[in-house]
């Protein structure tokens, strides 16, 4: 199917509830029906029956303009921008509610039209204020443009505008009313895209005014979608608000670093006193899974990075207190002690946690510098999931894994735990207009009752805890429904769902970490038995898969291979034989003395796993970080860390979906974990070249000398990193490890074109290494909400500020 | 909150009647305007649960109809037409009589909370302009007199 009329159909949409069930349009019956050919300003064109016009004209190039249409929400015909004349219809036509027909004669540009489109915006300008010079929207609103295409140069009302003083809605909403144009964008997108029904339209005609569900404020999400689907500056961002002028900023697309989703935004920044400061987050260019949706933290939770308490300087403790130093003395320091402690103690007494927020390239190289520089196995990181039982378990299945994209588009979805709304926005939106948009059968098994409850064809409530019975009792084992059986739900209930589920085809069987070990072989045994069922894992951080899929472990290597041997890892590495402690084994070995060293990489273990803090006061501590966290204060030397927004490189979420990480902000003063292992490493003695290969590819002259001018150099360039064959002339380039890292873990030999061009590319498991067990108990969730994000959200002024404004206050009781 | 039996039986015999449940909520909130005398936020919660809608959409359908309201009114809604029909026969001075005679303007209630006023769009009663309608009866070919005699008589009503 040519992508335009895939679009096409995928911009057909209408909300199950609004509708009566006869009336509804079938996505499905659309999907089958005959094409039909009309004609529009004299070109033939060919749409499926049932295709609105708007869209039919779209295919051909032809922009017929609106204000209300937006695909994939119901229909609105509100702000008559889009009439056009359809022959043989006395009147002018709306063409985002005109279903195509054949042989329809449609003319979108006459005299007529151009008049009534003069009108309509004359209209709307008619009491909208023209404070264009100091609205954030002035610029890249829909109104100017539009008034720049189709308006009239001038306006026959005399009238005095109506004003209104501006009102908050909530600590990121606020709602300017004389410039709506009542297009109700908004509250479409918060009903039937986020179903939180937020927003409503009260009164009625030039009365009629766009108001919050608890009178004078919000009570929602705080997604921020309203704001930004809005067309004009009616509803702006208490982040962004007067920050900047749009044209001032810089686009940078790249991947949200808060849950594990994986979305794409759009990072606005402007040069600041300190390097690149991010103002604003978006994903206006719908690139990525995510189309235009982000939660309230990809919109506004970028802010962490421009906190006051960021570390910019390296500290190290001279008599007891964390000092400022220079770059130089703390490597030799660091570089001097890790030598020393491994050439007297061996590998063994050094600990290594790695992060779940930085790049796979970082993770890797971690891996890689700790058994191969470190001669340790002593790796672990902040689990969330059990990805080695997943890859066990799935390995030599072809086509097990499900991407992102997939959920959307999935005729059934199978979900055990979690709560997606919550912890996983993008996925949550995913299942919602799934089943929203293609009536996806969502069956859902959780010991709450969910917000995704509202869009499931079957809730079953089970006792908290017993989510691995489901698996067990879906894998076949009868007596497991015992534990799981309760008035409402009888063993028969159970028998008839399992039975349900085994005739879907195309599952997709997503699970939270309530599920571990044993429990996801039985799941993925029960789902190897449908046809075309896929899996995802759910895990909770930006990186959290490519953490599993890079090796922090103490008993894997990347790509899931047993350090114990028999991967090409142990052709090209020097591997200690044994296998390394975990977490809580350093933990032990710290407090016994045996643990000479640790080495934390962007990972806050005291502060996140509740470890004690006097553990490692006998070792040698680094850690490298953006704030003095709670482990950083114990350490010996302190780091001061790019974020994820701040460096270039790839990261994986949780479904395996790999995409590419762009250098947006830049705050002086601080290195990316990528330069600061390799400068360790550098500083140790050890032979750079051996740990990033870089100094590879071709040297050639880029076609500078043919005249760079007309583009050749950067044909050239695009077609060498295209090939992966640029030149990485210093370690200092993850894209050389991301050239190792595709060599040798399984999975990661995708399309560098498409990483290149900003599409996700899905790893797969099939080839992976055969895992190892994990101790259940090592898996700590970390239960992070819409408004709560690890370490980060407490260094984001927005979230805070969310969070206060969500908080319920206290009944007031007699202190006796 | 609680309704009386005879809403409840109208309210059971309507809700089947559509295809959605939301469909009811316009007589559902009509029925209990008549009851309660105006929708308060009690008789919002208890509609918006029923229904199965939040109390938002409830109220922005509140505020799209006129005849619908939030605020208490008089026990007598007197209702006075002044569209075309009604202007033309006179209408606005019987709206500026009843609002001299009673003391109120538009949307106020007399102090004794017997009278409400209203300036209102077409009545559908344009053969027998001017007209007016106080609750849901009809009076028709007004001049200032008959309007007196009619409010009069309300107010003999009410202190009976």
């Amino acid at each position: 199917m040519p992508a335009g009329l895939r679009l096409l159909r995928e911009c057909e949409g209408e909300t199950p509830s609004r509708q009566p069930a006869g009336r509804r349009r079938d996505k499905s019956r659309l999907l089958n029906m005959a094409d039909v050919t009309l004609t529009v300003d004299g070109k033939k064109v060919t749409a499926p029956a049932g295709t609105l016009l708007i869209e039919a004209c779209k295919t051909v190039g032809i922009e017929v303009p609106s204000f209300c249409y937006y695909p994939n929400l119901s229909l609105q015909g509100a702000c008559r921008m889009c009439l056009v004349k359809v022959e043989k219809m006395p009147k002018l036509q709306t063409a985002c509610t005109t279903v195509v027909g054949e042989g329809m004669v449609v003319i979108t540009d006459s005299d007529e039209i151009k008049q009534a489109r003069k009108s309509m915006l004359e209209m709307l300008l008619g009491n909208h204020p023209l404070d264009c010079p100091v609205c954030d929207a002035g610029g890249e609103c829909e109104l100017q443009d539009m008034t720049f295409s189709y308006g009239a140069a001038e306006s026959k009302f005399m009238e005095a505008k109506n004003h209104k003083e501006e009102q908050q809605w909530s600590p990121v909403v606020f709602f300017d009313r004389p410039r709506c144009i009542l297009c109700y964008r908004c509250v479409r997108v918060c009903g039937e895209g986020m179903d939180v029904w937020a927003l409503g339209v009260q009164n009625r005609g030039v009365s009629s005014l766009i108001a919050p569900n608890k009178e004078d404020h919000l009570e929602c999400e705080e997604c921020g979608m309203c704001i930004d689907i809005c067309p004009v500056g009616a509803l702006t961002s208490g982040a962004y608000r007067y920050k900047t002028r749009p044209w001032e900023m810089k686009h940078v697309g790249t991947v949200c670093t808060h849950c594990g989703d994986g979305c794409k935004t759009t990072l606005g920044v402007r040069r600041s006193d300190t390097g690149m400061e991010i103002v604003r987050g978006d994903n206006r260019d719908k690139s990525g899974t995510n189309g235009d949706f982000l939660c309230i933290k990809g919109r506004y939770a970028f802010d962490f990075a421009n906190h006051e308490e960021r570390l910019t300087q390296p500290l190290i403790r001279k008599n007891g207190k964390l000092t400022p130093a220079t770059w130089e003395e703390t490597f030799a320091l660091v570089g001097k002690k890790f030598a020393e402690v491994r050439d007297k103690d061996g590998g063994s007494a050094i600990g290594v946690i790695g992060s779940t927020r930085t790049t796979n390239e970082e993770a890797y190289l971690l891996s890689k510098f700790a058994r191969v520089v470190l001669k340790t196995n002593n790796v672990d990181h902040h689990r969330t999931a059990d990805f080695p039982a997943l890859s066990a378990a799935l390995r030599g299945k072809p086509d097990a894994t499900a991407s992102m994209a997939d959920v959307y588009n999935a005729p059934a979805i199978l979900l055990i735990g979690n709560d997606p709304t919550e912890q996983h926005p993008l996925l949550a939106w995913q299942i919602r207009n799934n089943v929203r948009l293609h009536r996806a059968r969502l069956y859902l098994l959780n010991s709450q009752p969910i917000k995704l409850r509202r869009q499931a064809t079957s809730f079953t409530q089970i006792p908290a805890g017993t989510e691995g019975k489901v698996a067990s009792f879906l894998s076949g084992d009868d007596a497991a429904a015992n534990a799981l059986a309760s008035p409402s739900t009888n063993r028969d209930a159970w028998t008839a769902l399992r039975d349900k589920l085994h005739e879907e085809k195309n599952l997709i069987i997503i699970f939270g970490a309530e599920i571990r070990g044993n429990d996801i072989a039985s799941l993925i045994a029960f789902g190897s038995a449908l046809e075309g069922a896929k899996f995802i894992c759910l895990a909770d951080y930006a990186n959290s898969r490519g953490a599993a899929d890079m090796g922090l472990y103490p008993d894997l290597l990347p790509g899931y291979h047993p350090t114990a041997g028999g991967s090409d890892f142990h052709q090209e590495w020097a591997i200690p034989p044994t296998a390394g402690l975990d977490l809580p084994g350093m933990v032990e070995a710290g407090k016994s003395g045996k643990l000479k060293a640790l080495y934390v990489v962007g990972s806050n273990p005291i502060g996140r796993l509740n470890i004690d803090p006097f553990a490692c006061s006998k070792s040698f501590v680094v850690v490298q970080d953006m704030f003095l966290t709670e482990t950083a204060v114990i350490a010996d030397v302190v780091l001061p860390a790019a974020n994820a927004y701040e460096k270039s490189g790839t990261m994986t979420n949780t479904c395996g979906d790999v995409q590419l990480v762009k250098k947006a902000g830049e705050i002086s003063g601080t290195k990316a974990d990528f330069e600061m292992i390799v400068r360790i490493a550098d500083a140790m003695g050890f032979d750079v070249r051996k740990l990033v290969p870089f100094g590879g590819g071709t040297h050639a002259d880029m076609g500078q000398s043919r005249g760079a001018q007309s583009g050749e150099a950067d044909r050239h360039a695009v077609w060498l990193e295209m090939q992966g064959l640029e030149p990485k002339l210093t370690p200092l380039d993850p894209m050389a490890i991301l050239d190792e890292i595709q060599r040798l873990v399984p999975g990661y030999d995708v399309s560098r074109v498409n990483l290149l061009a900003g599409n996700i590319e899905h790893t797969s498991l099939t080839k992976s290494g055969p895992g190892a067990a994990q101790k259940p108990e090592s898996i700590s969730p970390a239960h992070d909400g819409l408004f709560t994000s690890g370490t980060l959200g407490r260094y984001s002024r927005t979230l805070k500020s969310v969070m206060e404004s969500h908080e319920v206050k206290p009944a007031e009781v007699a202190a006796d | 909150m609680k309704f009386s039996d005879e809403f409840e039986a109208r309210f059971a015999e309507m809700v089947p009647h559509y295809p959605t449940k939301r469909s009811a909520l316009v007589p559902t909130l009509l029925y209990a305007q008549d009851e309660v005398g105006f929708l308060s936020d009690e008789v919002i919660a208890e509609i918006a649960s029923r229904l199965d809608l939040t109390e938002l959409e409830v109220r922005n359908v509140i505020s799209y109809y006129s005849m619908l309201t939030t605020k208490p009114r008089g026990k007598f809604n007197v209702q006075v037409c002044t569209n075309i029909s009604c202007m033309v026969r006179g209408g606005e001075d019987i709206l500026h009589h009843c609002a001299k005679k009673l003391g109120i303007g538009h949307k106020q209630t007399t102090p004794d909370g017997l009278f409400t006023l209203e300036e209102v769009e077409c009545i559908g009663a344009c053969s027998w302009a001017p007209a007016a309608q106080v609750n849901y009866d009809f009076h028709e070919n007004l001049t200032t007199e008959k309007m007196d005699r009619i409010l009069d008589e309300y107010k003999k009503k009410a202190t009976q």
